[in-house]
């Protein structure tokens, strides 16, 4: 992906072009080839790696450009989820249009991002980490707790028959028929979590190469020296914090519109301990690497799961192993294999910069 | 701060500056004065308090008392680093502290981030202004790489650099973020003797540009050979600021380095 937009970029190859079509047909296509092969389950559980992207991408400006450790990110995930779901659902009785409260939520979380950021980033490392984590928990602990005196969130039942997402008339809750082609809801919001996720991967590289991202950078590489060359460093590590809680937010409401229920359930620790290891697991600070890890962390996983219980009905004649825990074993497995091997993730930011140099130095002989 | 007087001679201004870790007195009612445009040295025996009068002029601490006037603004009481930096001191640290994993040329790079000014905004529409803004820091990088004389592929990760090349490298950061005053930790440490005389045509060379330099050096020879005027620690006290050629003779400053190791270096110099 990267490197297509950034040869498209370098005076219009041919055959640049020609990759890059050819790679928007086969992201367009994927999910008509996926039903065909996989089934319908696997679109969706497509549908959810976007979702995880978009988070990835979104801590990864966070944890991987500016080097701050979040261990409560998923709590801004929630409240885009929670945020879409309170407007647009019988829970309050309003039924606000998507267009609406997908930004609305991207901005409260967004809002909350800097009143967590504000108190907490003259914090370093293990600190900001604590309470981070402390943050993460207090806003579960807080959706699953506000349904009395006054019912706001409904508790632990969480909020469901939340609005699908729609365009008008045009509801992705819905089968539809266009150009001769069927499109069930899953392939609907398989474009539109696509397009979010374009953006967001749009945005993190023109913030990557721009002076905030250097910024951002110069604070993870040593702080002192960038307070020293003059950055606002806690200006700057609380626009990370804002950026990286927007694209939380808005990963939030579409995946609330897309499950039509929420509950605190999804928003736990582990969950934000997930997008971490993905972001971790890719390579930090690489847009590349946070793409491999998210979808890897996804669809492995699931692949396990739909997999390794017929595989197990083959070997053995019977299920040994509980797929469920076989998942977890096998994923924590991974993981010290990963850091063990490679500490730096799948795909480090360095090998980007030895491509760099690669070609520069070409450039300039 | 107080409103800017007639511009003095005098650029930075330190009087009864004291610094206390716990128990331990730092520095001491220390005060001194650089005049623009000279070359200032700093010497004294190891944890004398040079490396802390740095911090406090950057901001990276804060002074317990005594006033501090540069380019007749006050800086006393709290101050942020960035604010410092802004005002015009640039430094380097004695043990190096560069964006490792970042290349040499984003490094100097970073050091315009406060002489620049494009957003987040900028960032992503990367509109006309922007691009203008990236296309000058970039050439203006590049010229301060050469100008301090390195010659790798500027994509050449930092740490990637030899050491002689990292000192230089965070002259050229420091220098990106245009000072009036230059304060360098050491610069010359771990040198050989080529480099340490390149070093010295370097300094020459940005004082001549304008840019008061202020110098931290454990080599006597080379600091009383490029200083206009020396001042000298002894265990948080300045115990002498003078001229290189009365400084070499000062009694108080001989039996200062003979407590920890003989002026014997500084004594050949002025043989030779
Ligand atoms: N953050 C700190 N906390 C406690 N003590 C400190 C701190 N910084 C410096 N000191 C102490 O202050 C004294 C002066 O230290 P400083 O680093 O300024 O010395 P220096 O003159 O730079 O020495 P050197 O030539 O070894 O670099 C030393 O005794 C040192 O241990
Ligand atoms: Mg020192």
């Amino acid at each position: 992906m990267r490197n297509a937009l950034k040869h498209l970029s370098s005076k219009g190859k041919r055959g640049a072009w020609i990759a890059f079509v050819m790679l928007a047909i086969v992201l367009l296509a994927l999910p008509f080839f996926t039903e065909e092969l996989f089934g319908r389950g696997w679109v969706r559980i497509m549908d959810f790696a976007l979702l995880y992207i978009m988070l990835a991408l979104g801590l990864n400006i966070v944890v991987g450009y500016a080097g701050l450790l979040d261990l409560g990110y998923i709590a801004f995930f929630a409240v885009g989820a929670y945020c879409y779901a309170l407007l647009g659902s019988p829970q309050l009785g309003l039924h606000l249009p998507f267009w609406i409260i997908l930004p609305l939520g991207a901005l409260l979380a967004c809002l909350f991002g800097v009143l967590l950021g504000a108190p907490t980033l003259r914090l370093r490392g293990d600190y900001l980490a604590i309470v981070t984590l402390g943050f993460g928990e207090i806003i579960r602990i807080f959706l699953n707790n506000l349904n009395a005196p006054i019912n706001i969130t409904n508790g632990p039942q969480g909020i469901s028959m939340i609005d699908p997402i729609r365009f008008g008339e045009f509801s992705l809750g819905n089968t539809h028929e266009l150009l001769g082609l069927t499109f069930p809801s899953v392939h609907l919001h398989y474009y539109l979590f696509l397009f979010f996720t374009l953006l967001v991967i749009f945005i993190s590289l023109r913030l990557e190469d721009s002076r905030i991202g250097r910024a951002w950078m110069a604070i993870r590489e040593d702080e002192v020296a960038a307070e020293a060359m003059g950055i606002n460093t806690r200006n700057i590590k609380l626009l990370a914090f804002a950026m990286g809680a927007t694209f939380g937010g808005l990963a939030g409401g579409l995946f609330a519109g897309f499950q039509g229920f929420v509950s605190p359930e999804s928003f736990g620790l582990t969950e934000s301990i997930s997008v971490l290891c993905m972001v971790v697991l890719g390579g930090m600070g690489n847009i590349n690497g946070v793409l491999l890890g998210s979808m890897l962390l996804v669809v492995l996983p699931e692949a396990l799961r739909h997999g390794s219980g017929p595989a197990q009905q083959l070997l053995f004649g019977k299920t040994l192993i509980d797929p469920e825990s076989l998942r977890m074993l096998l994923f924590g497995l991974a993981l010290i294999t990963v850091m063990l091997w490679r500490p730096a993730g799948l795909w480090p930011s360095n090998q980007r910069r030895r491509e760099l140099v690669a070609e520069n130095d070409a450039a300039q002989l | 701060m107080t409103t800017p007087l007639e511009l003095d001679i005098n650029l930075l201004e330190l009087s009864g500056v004291a610094k206390r870790f716990g128990g331990l007195s730092a520095l001491s009612d220390i005060s001194l004065h650089i005049r623009r445009g000279e070359i200032y040295g700093l010497i004294g025996p190891n944890g004398a308090g040079k490396t802390t009068l740095f911090n406090i002029l950057t901001g990276l601490y804060q002074a317990d008392s005594g006033r501090f006037t540069f380019n007749n603004m006050e800086y006393s009481g709290r101050c942020k680093p960035h604010v410092l930096a802004q005002a015009g001191i640039a430094r380097t640290f004695q043990n190096i502290r560069l964006f490792a994993n970042m290349t040499a040329l984003e490094n100097v790079m970073v050091g315009r981030h406060l002489r620049t000014s494009s957003g987040i905004w900028g960032a992503l529409t990367r509109n006309a202004t922007a691009r203008a803004e990236e296309h000058a820091i970039v050439q203006h990088a590049r010229a301060l790489l050469s100008y301090v004389g390195i010659d790798r592929p500027h994509q050449t990760l930092a740490k990637n650099l030899s050491y002689g090349e990292q000192r230089r490298l965070e002259i050229a950061r420091a220098l990106a973020t245009d000072p009036k005053l230059l304060a360098l930790d050491e610069p010359a440490a771990g040198m050989n003797a080529t480099e340490t005389e390149n070093l010295k045509e370097l300094l020459l060379s940005i004082r001549a540009s304008g840019i008061t330099v202020l110098l931290i050096e454990h080599d006597v020879k080379f600091i009383l050979g490029l200083c206009d005027r020396v001042a000298v620690l002894d265990y948080g006290k300045k115990i002498a600021e003078d001229v290189p050629e009365k400084i070499r003779c000062d009694p108080a400053v001989i039996t200062a380095y003979l407590g920890t190791e003989p002026i014997i270096p500084a004594q050949a110099g002025i043989q030779s």
